[in-house]
């Protein structure tokens, strides 16, 4: 059963790159042969956690330095002889520097490797457009035998990484730099292939994953203050997607917005609009970055300058249904 | 020894009648490496079970230069792992033998190779892992010269040596030729033994066609647990063992017609137990 944040829980502001080092260790802690391979990030992805939490971790962080693709197929060796191994790095150069290693060895193979790389999106703020990565959801989704899974909060986040230690072969979880408002429990169970419907409503449907959650659900009380009730779905599991809970929402609404912080090519948005062409055509809008690379600001700038928070979401909606 | 040299040149044979039968493929870095598989596989310096590809103490071997897979198939179907049989499969739709080595259909293979300069990183994370595991076992991997202009290489090489990774075992293909030529034209790799040395490996340059030698060296490479990885800059000749393919750049990714592949296997046929390479 889907358990969401207490009123108190909702209070605490937490980024899900947060949840990366303490996981590995709770789940080496479980007996799991887990590694951590990082290149020269091991504070800012938090896997320095993983090696902290006990003398006997230290040795199962590896840091390669700054060298991504050797990051990427060092861990592919170290699942080659029965680890779990989890990659790290920034989301720009953990997907896109080492992406061929990604494609022709991790996913090729289909390797026990988990793509886990933190800063994704613009949550990475005044380091710019160069750091910002935009395109990696739709990267990781192109690729045979991988899963994508994008967590909405540090719950969320602790939960994708359990299910990644414990689904065989490729997985990719995004995390973000931002502190965000809890959503779920924090011992919250998520399942790959599920999307959860957190509020339903009748006019439009809003599918969403990670920090666009949380605006999801503030763009959902905004809109029922103008008399639109808006159905919320986080599509966490971007691939395998949870096609009969989204089918079924868009059937009854008759209208989607899909929201990612994200580029509108190749995300959650074009998962979703493959979708529903196929299966159940329907008027739909996107919101998300178009096109564009970032650009230097604080996360909230942002998300405001990019249109991806709630009032942005709201406009989308009332266009679409207008 | 006699006999690991006409293993090799049946190897060699096989080659030419898979890459015929193709119509695709790449001879000259398949006849280049040839004797270090044999000498890896045959000659003792491996711990392998055909019987049982994926027993936990096996010596590992990873083909870095992914495209000199019909030597690979080759070696592993005479050391039994699939039915010679098969290997006429090479590149057809069906086939376990793709173009490129695809660890989840053969036998054997311990990853899939192709893209170059990823072999020595996965041969890095294998290695290390062997070592959590205090798995003695070793792991081998044979790059190409070509290969060594890939960045990743040396990020790897940085690792290994930093990591002090000595059950780890490179060779490089010293072949000296590339698709577009000949290696010190396109961009030259320069001295390789200097450059892994540097890296702070034990480099050491090596005959890669004497089997014996190679059979010789190899071992005492996976014995010695100095601290240090270790790689053979092995020099060859690119499509040895077919006199019109030798040290020809054009016979990189070219598969022989079926009066070509005539006259390498008459030739090769003609070799009394592959010695006759060495001198």
């Amino acid at each position: 059963m889907l358990k969401f944040a207490s009123e108190e829980e909702r209070q605490v502001k937490k980024a899900t790159r947060a949840a990366l080092g303490v996981t590995l260790a709770e789940l080496a802690d479980e007996g799991l042969p887990i590694v951590a391979v990082d290149a020269d990030l091991t504070g800012s992805t938090t896997m320095a956690k993983f090696a902290a939490a006990n003398p006997d971790y230290t040795e199962r962080l590896f840091n390669v330095g700054i060298a991504e693709q050797n990051m990427v197929d060092v861990a592919a060796g170290l699942s080659l002889t029965g680890n779990i191994a989890f990659t790290g790095s920034f989301a720009v150069f953990g997907t896109g520097r080492a992406y061929d290693q990604i494609r022709n060895t991790v996913c090729y193979s289909n390797l026990n490797v988990k793509i886990t790389p933190t800063h994704a999106g613009v949550s990475v703020g005044p380091d710019g457009g160069s750091h910002q990565m935009l395109e990696d959801i739709a990267l990781m989704r192109a690729l045979p035998n991988m899963r994508v899974l994008v967590p909405a909060d540090y719950a969320a986040a602790r939960a994708a990484l359990k299910l990644a230690a414990k689904t065989p072969g490729p997985v990719y979880v995004r995390m973000g730099r931002a502190s965000v408002p809890c959503v779920y429990a924090s011992d919250v169970e998520l399942e790959i292939g599920k999307a959860y419907v957190l509020r339903e409503g009748t006019d439009v449907t809003i599918v969403a994953c990670g920090v666009e959650i949380r605006e999801a659900m503030l763009a959902a009380d905004l809109l029922a203050e103008k008399g639109i009730s808006a159905e919320v779905i986080d599509a966490f599991s971007v691939k395998p997607l949870d096609e009969e809970t989204i089918l079924a929402s868009a059937r009854k609404t008759g209208h989607v917005v899909v929201a990612e912080e994200h580029s509108t090519v190749g995300g959650l948005g074009s998962a979703v609009a493959e979708l529903l062409a196929r299966e159940a055509p329907t008027p739909c809008a996107f919101v998300g970055v178009h096109d564009k690379f970032g650009k230097s600001a604080e996360f909230e700038e942002l998300m405001s300058h990019f249109e991806l928070d709630a009032p942005a979401i709201v406009k989308a909606v009332e266009k679409l249904t207008a | 020894m006699a006999e690991l040299g006409r293993l090799a040149n049946n190897i060699r044979c096989d080659i030419i009648r898979m890459l015929e039968a193709a119509g695709s493929g790449h001879p000259g870095g398949s006849l280049s490496c040839t004797d270090m598989l044999v000498a890896l596989y045959a000659g003792g310096v491996m711990k392998h079970d055909p019987q049982n590809p994926s027993m936990d103490e096996r010596d590992r071997f990873v083909l870095a230069k992914g495209h000199a897979a019909p030597a690979l198939y080759a070696t592993l179907a005479h050391m039994g792992y699939f039915p010679v049989e098969e290997l006429k499969t090479l590149r057809k739709w069906g086939s376990k033998l793709q173009g490129h080595p695809d660890c989840n259909l053969v036998p054997g293979v311990e990853v899939s190779t192709g893209s170059l300069g990823q072999g020595l990183s996965i041969s890095c994370g294998m290695a290390a892992g062997l070592k959590l595991a205090h798995n003695p076992a070793t792991v081998f991997t044979i790059l190409g010269d070509g290969e060594c202009q890939e960045g990743q290489v040396w990020e790897a090489a940085m690792f290994a040596a930093h990591r002090g990774l000595d059950n780890l075992v490179a060779i490089v293909d010293r072949n000296h030729l590339q698709i577009d030529g000949d290696t010190a034209d396109v961009c030259d790799p320069g001295d390789l033994a200097a450059k892994f040395s540097s890296f702070g490996w034990d480099a050491q340059e090596i005959d890669g066609h004497n089997i014996d030698g190679l059979v010789k060296a190899l071992s005492a490479a996976k014995a010695d647990r100095g601290g240090k990885p270790k790689v053979f800059i092995a020099q060859t000749v690119k499509g040895k063992g077919v006199s019109f393919m030798e040290n020809q750049a054009g016979w990189h990714g070219k598969a022989p017609n079926a009066e070509q592949a005539a006259c390498a296997l008459t030739e090769l046929s003609g070799v009394e137990g592959g010695e006759a390479h060495h001198a």
